[in-house]
């Protein structure tokens, strides 16, 4: 009788890379509906859009790459939820009534340039979603930041139909512009609290009175720290999951706080609040959802810290000195950049290495 | 030091660097007894079942063997080597001795005794040793190495080196963790057999006098604890470590490091830091020898998975076939083999020996349990799944989190992957531990152990070959030097006769030539005689030792040389008076004798082709002079110097065949091609040494006779170059 050979070890954790996956795409919904909340249909109409493009991207690379007879490896991989969660994060990340073509060339350029092109899933260099939205942000500047102020402080009805309709024709029904879309009561346009916040502080008013702009609201930002909020629940869903681990998140918030206290603490009004920072712009939907991808980060734990308060330091330094508003898709590359010389430096020591001394001190 | 040993006390274990808890599955088998079984109908032992080299065989096909008869047994001095002695599970009838798959992962075939047991089970004679604190250390060593045990967790270490260590041993570790999901052997044993347990603990204890003893025990074996503390309650020596369950708990270096908190320097064994481990079946099997001169021929052997109706542990004798087990405890997939082995569904039939982390498949269901069988697993299909769906790597790092080893799993899988040995020396591979728990996290269901495992055998591979290539190029080197050498003396040699001969041309009168000659005559004479007496002696030479023959041989040769050289100028001296252009013989004869020389005295160790190839050499130079010998002595010459040469080779082989054997012995590299090597060389020299020493007896008698004739012609040549001369004149 011969039998079936397999290497040990035989038993196996049922955990998979396509669960995990799912799990992530499912820890985002109390963030969505939070932007569906404060922001309308404009996102999830993006999201739609970014996954079935990249769906048909991915799966044309694939028939490309690999043979017929791999077939169900192909199937298999598209729906494997890398190339969702990817779609996913661009849809959430890009303004609410952005055009329809901005998500399409995004979610193409993801899954093609950024994923495919670098050797498929496992091997790109970037997070996917976050090089499209840079390049996105570059290549359409006036699109990228045409950002929709919060449902309640617009002079329009938007509704689900009008979202369609300014998405693919860029005017609604009634026949508004987004730019006149954007435009409160007082006739200024509205933006978003952090790009707001820059603006006020180049004209020469202090953070103190920043915050009295409608679009800041009460707390740190209309719509937008309910969002943040919603991203840090699916977040410590996914730590309570052990989808991610803690040391990025954790890291990037902890350097990210520490950097707006300094600044916080030696000029007040020139700063913004420590939780300002935290509830403001991709804040945590960075910390949870992007930084946590493990392709393009650290591996170690010692090195995803460094790789999290890198990521921290640079949002801080982007956003308080760059020329965006908001900084966590730059940081994001920039650290997807350093993240092999992060982990060539922050290698483990190696069982039995290097142990003479602690051994001899420890039998003392 | 005391602080270890309270940090014990008070329960408080040190940690190791990640582990996992797979699903234990220990309640299919830990609450039956040990089961004993019917005589399987036939038994296999492979003759090897540990690490080391196999004994040689004691048995051959046809034999009665009793139930403990030693089977195999080493050449060496027993208690150094690293041979592990196997036994007769059973009384019963040798069949065959052939090869056949065993116990590995490749499904390799080894050489095994097959008995077919005759039902009797009868003992050989047994000396049960009631006391067995009167046996002297050495007696006890003894009976351990006789018994054939080797460590039973998995390893197969022999025992008997593993014991007899003098060296401080500060604590001794009683491996009883058990981590492996499923086996519950161990767990068993210590239930029910915790006196003969204890009984082996205290043998250690007396061999390797232990400050500390420390039993190592997962928390997840309440009754086998609770017996074990009942146990060694009078002993103050020993702590009932009870440590948390945790993959790999059990493994060796793991172990040491939650009970003491050391870790084991990477290339060290644990002996250096004053710790000896031992798995506790092996107490047992010590306290089973000694004491009730019981081999090891059984053993505990877990027997579980969700395809078996009544999986239980079974007391199985060493080389019960599997399937005997499997059918013991009523595996579902048995009974219609015929049919299956055609069909596919038996491809996805799975059975494992050992645990589901380390254990390996097995490609037959005829391989034998054997002595580091610690469990058969035969795991339902929705247990264990048998399909591979292994997708790209995400780095998501779970695997280093759980490394015991603390290496980076997912970058030794992508130099693994590509071949890239340096980086994975860099990485340090070779600290893998092979536990499985990286793959056993992997979501992307990567089997990164067998990566590990094949990127393992090629460095291993390479680094034999690396090893080859150095030795050959070292001989290589070596060899050119010398070649070199004997060139540089050759020709300085040619110059200084050249110039010799050129200052004896400048005065070559008739009457120094006559008296060079008169003299030449008389000293070949002398010669002649003292070659002759050499060889009227041969009956008593012969039946001297082989120690003086030696000398003897040097004297032989010392004559033969001086037969030569007179031989030599005569010859020359003839030539002389005739032309003097022949006598280059001169210039030979001498570099033929000290052309032997350095070849035997050559320090360095040839291959037999570097001999070979000198020997020819040797020939060569050796037979050059033969042109000048006058016709009629050319035939006896040149049967002489064969005979000679034949000699010189012979000993130069049996001089190199010695210093080969010292190499070998201080290498301390016991592989088998080496020593068979050895052995032929040595019988070769000791062959050509015998036929030489006949060869000699006829050499010097030629020699003699030769010289004889020698001298004569020389006289009859040189009267008539006087005639010559004086008709010329």
């Amino acid at each position: 009788m011969a039998f079936w050979i397999a290497s040990s070890p035989h038993n196996h954790t049922q955990n998979e890379t396509s669960a995990l996956m799912r799990l992530v795409i499912y820890a985002t919904i109390p963030g969505i509906f939070a932007q569906w909340y404060f922001f309308g249909w404009g996102n999830l109409i993006h999201i739609a859009l970014a996954i079935t493009t990249a769906i048909v991207a991915e799966f044309t690379v694939l028939s490309l790459r690999e043979s017929p007879s791999h077939q169900h490896t192909i199937k298999k991989q598209i729906f494997d939820g890398s190339a969702v969660l990817t779609a996913v994060l661009i849809g959430i990340s890009l303004p609410a009534l952005a055009p329809w073509w901005i998500s399409v060339i995004g979610a193409v350029f993801a899954i093609v340039v950024v994923k495919q092109l670098y050797g498929g899933l496992g091997y790109n260099l970037f997070n996917p979603a976050m090089a499209a939205y840079v390049m996105l942000l570059i290549s359409f500047p006036l699109q990228m930041t045409s950002w929709q102020p919060p449902l309640e402080l617009m002079n329009f009805d938007l509704g689900f139909t009008n979202s369609v309709y300014v998405i693919f024709t860029g005017f609604t029904t009634e026949g508004f512009s987004i730019e006149q879309l954007r435009v409160n009561v007082d006739g200024f346009t509205m933006a978003t609290p952090l790009d707001t916040l820059k603006t006020n502080l180049t004209v020469g008013l202090t953070v103190g009175e920043s915050m009295n702009n409608p679009v800041i609201g009460e707390n740190f930002g209309i719509g937008w720290e309910w969002m943040n909020g919603a991203f840090l629940l699916g977040g410590l869903f996914l730590l309570a999951k052990k989808a991610i681990h803690w040391s990025i998140p954790f890291s990037f918030l902890a350097s990210l706080f520490i950097c707006s206290l300094i600044a916080f603490t030696i000029s007040p009004d020139s700063s913004a609040s420590t939780m300002f920072h935290w509830f403001n712009g991709a804040c945590m939907l960075g910390a949870f959802f992007i930084l946590t991808d493990p392709v393009s980060g650290a591996t170690s734990i010692k090195g995803r810290i460094v790789f999290g308060a890198l990521a921290g330091i640079l949002v801080y330094i982007i956003r308080k000195f760059g020329g965006y508003p908001d900084a966590v898709a730059f940081s994001v590359l920039l650290c997807n950049m350093a993240g092999p010389l992060i982990d060539q430096y922050t290698r483990p020591r190696t069982y039995g290495h290097q142990v003479q001394n602690k051994s001899t001190g420890s039998n003392k | 030091m005391e602080s270890i040993i309270n940090r014990i006390t008070r329960g408080h274990f040190w940690h190791f660097h990640g582990g996992i808890h797979p699903p234990q599955q220990k309640f299919l088998t830990k609450d039956k007894p040990i089961r004993n079984l019917p005589l399987p109908e036939q038994l296999i032992l492979p003759i090897q079942q540990h690490i080391g080299q196999p004994g040689d065989l004691l048995v051959s096909v046809g034999d009665r063997v009793l139930k403990g008869q030693v089977l195999t047994k080493s050449k060496k001095p027993t208690n150094q080597s690293m041979v592990v002695p196997v036994h007769a599970p059973t009384s019963g009838i040798v069949t065959a001795i052939k090869n056949s798959v065993i116990a590995h992962p490749s499904g390799l075939s080894s050489l095994c005794i097959f008995i077919e047991p005759d039902g009797e089970d009868k003992w050989q004679e047994r000396n049960i040793c009631e006391y067995p604190e009167l046996l002297t250390r050495e007696q006890v060593i003894d009976k351990i190495t006789s018994a054939g045990i080797a460590g039973m967790g998995g390893a197969g270490f022999p025992t008997h080196i593993k014991v007899n260590i003098q060296p401080e041993i500060n604590y001794l570790i009683i491996n009883a963790a058990e981590c492996e999901p499923y086996i519950t052997a161990d767990d068993l044993l210590i239930r029910e057999h915790s006196a003969t347990i204890l009984d082996g603990i205290n043998i250690l204890e007396r061999l390797l006098t232990p400050h500390h003893i420390l039993i190592g025990i997962e928390d997840n074996k309440p009754e086998a604890i609770k017996v074990l503390q009942q146990a060694t309650a009078d002993n103050p020596k020993i702590k009932v470590c009870v440590l948390p369950t945790k993959y790999p708990t059990g493994g060796e270096k793991q172990l040491i490091q939650v009970l003491t908190g050391q870790e084991v320097p990477s290339g060290v064994i644990p002996r250096k830091l004053g710790i000896v481990m031992q798995n506790i079946a092996t107490c047992f099997a010590i306290a089973d020898a000694v004491i009730f001169d019981t081999p090891l021929i059984r053993r505990v052997v877990t027997v579980s998975g969700q395809a078996l109706d009544k999986p239980q542990n079974v007391w199985a004798l060493l080389g019960t076939p599997i399937n005997y087990l499997l059918e013991q405890c009523h595996y579902q997939n048995t009974g219609d083999t015929g049919q299956r082995n055609k069909s596919n569904v038996n491809a996805n039939k799975h059975v494992i020996m050992g645990g589901p982390m380390m254990g390996f498949s097995l490609s037959t269901d005829q391989v034998p349990v054997v002595k580091i069988t610690n469990c058969v697993l035969a795991p339902s299909k929705d247990e264990i799944p048998a399909d591979n769906k292994e997708v790209e790597c995400i780095r998501c790092g779970q695997c280093a989190e759980v490394c015991p080893a603390q290496l980076l799993p997912q970058e030794l899988q992508w130099s693994a992957k590509a071949k890239d040995h340096q980086q994975l020396t860099k990485l340090n591979l070779a600290d893998c531990i092979e536990c499985g728990a990286c793959a056993y996290v992997c979501p992307s269901q990567i089997p990164l152990v067998h990566y590990y495992r094949i990127a393992k055998a090629e460095m291993r591979e390479q680094h034999v070959l690396h090893l080859q290539s150095e030795k050959a190029k070292t001989r290589f080197e070596a060899r050119k030097v010398r070649l070199e050498k004997e060139k540089l003396a050759r020709e300085t040699k040619q110059k200084k006769a050249a110039d010799a001969r050129k200052a004896k041309m400048a005065e070559n009168t008739p009457e120094a030539s006559n008296a060079k000659s008169a003299v030449a005559a008389a000293l070949a004479r002398v010669k002649a005689k003292k070659a002759k007496a050499a060889s009227l002696q041969p009956e008593e030479k012969l039946a001297e030792k082989a120690t003086l023959e030696k000398d003897e041989l040097q004297a032989d040769k010392k004559s033969q040389v001086a037969a030569a050289i007179a031989r030599a100028k005569a010859k020359k001296l003839a030539a002389k008076a005739s032309a003097s252009k022949l006598s280059d013989a001169e210039t030979e004869a001498p570099t033929e004798t000290s052309g032997e020389k350095p070849e035997t005295d050559t320090p360095k160790v040839k291959t037999s082709e570097t001999e070979a190839s000198q020997a020819k050499a040797s020939q060569t130079k050796a037979s050059q002079p033969k042109e000048v010998i006058p016709k009629e002595s050319v035939h006896k010459t040149n049967n002489y110097k064969k005979l000679k040469i034949a000699a010189a080779i012979a000993k130069a082989k049996a001089k190199k065949a010695q210093k080969l054997a010292e190499q070998n012995q201080s290498e301390n590299s016991d592989e088998l091609p080496q020593n068979k090597a050895e052995t032929s060389l040595n019988e070769k020299a000791e062959a050509a040494q015998a036929k030489k020493i006949k060869d000699d007896e006829k050499a010097k008698r030629i020699a003699a006779a030769v010289a004889k004739a020698k001298a004569a012609k020389a006289k009859r040549q040189e009267q008539q170059n006087k005639q010559n001369q004086q008709e010329a004149e």
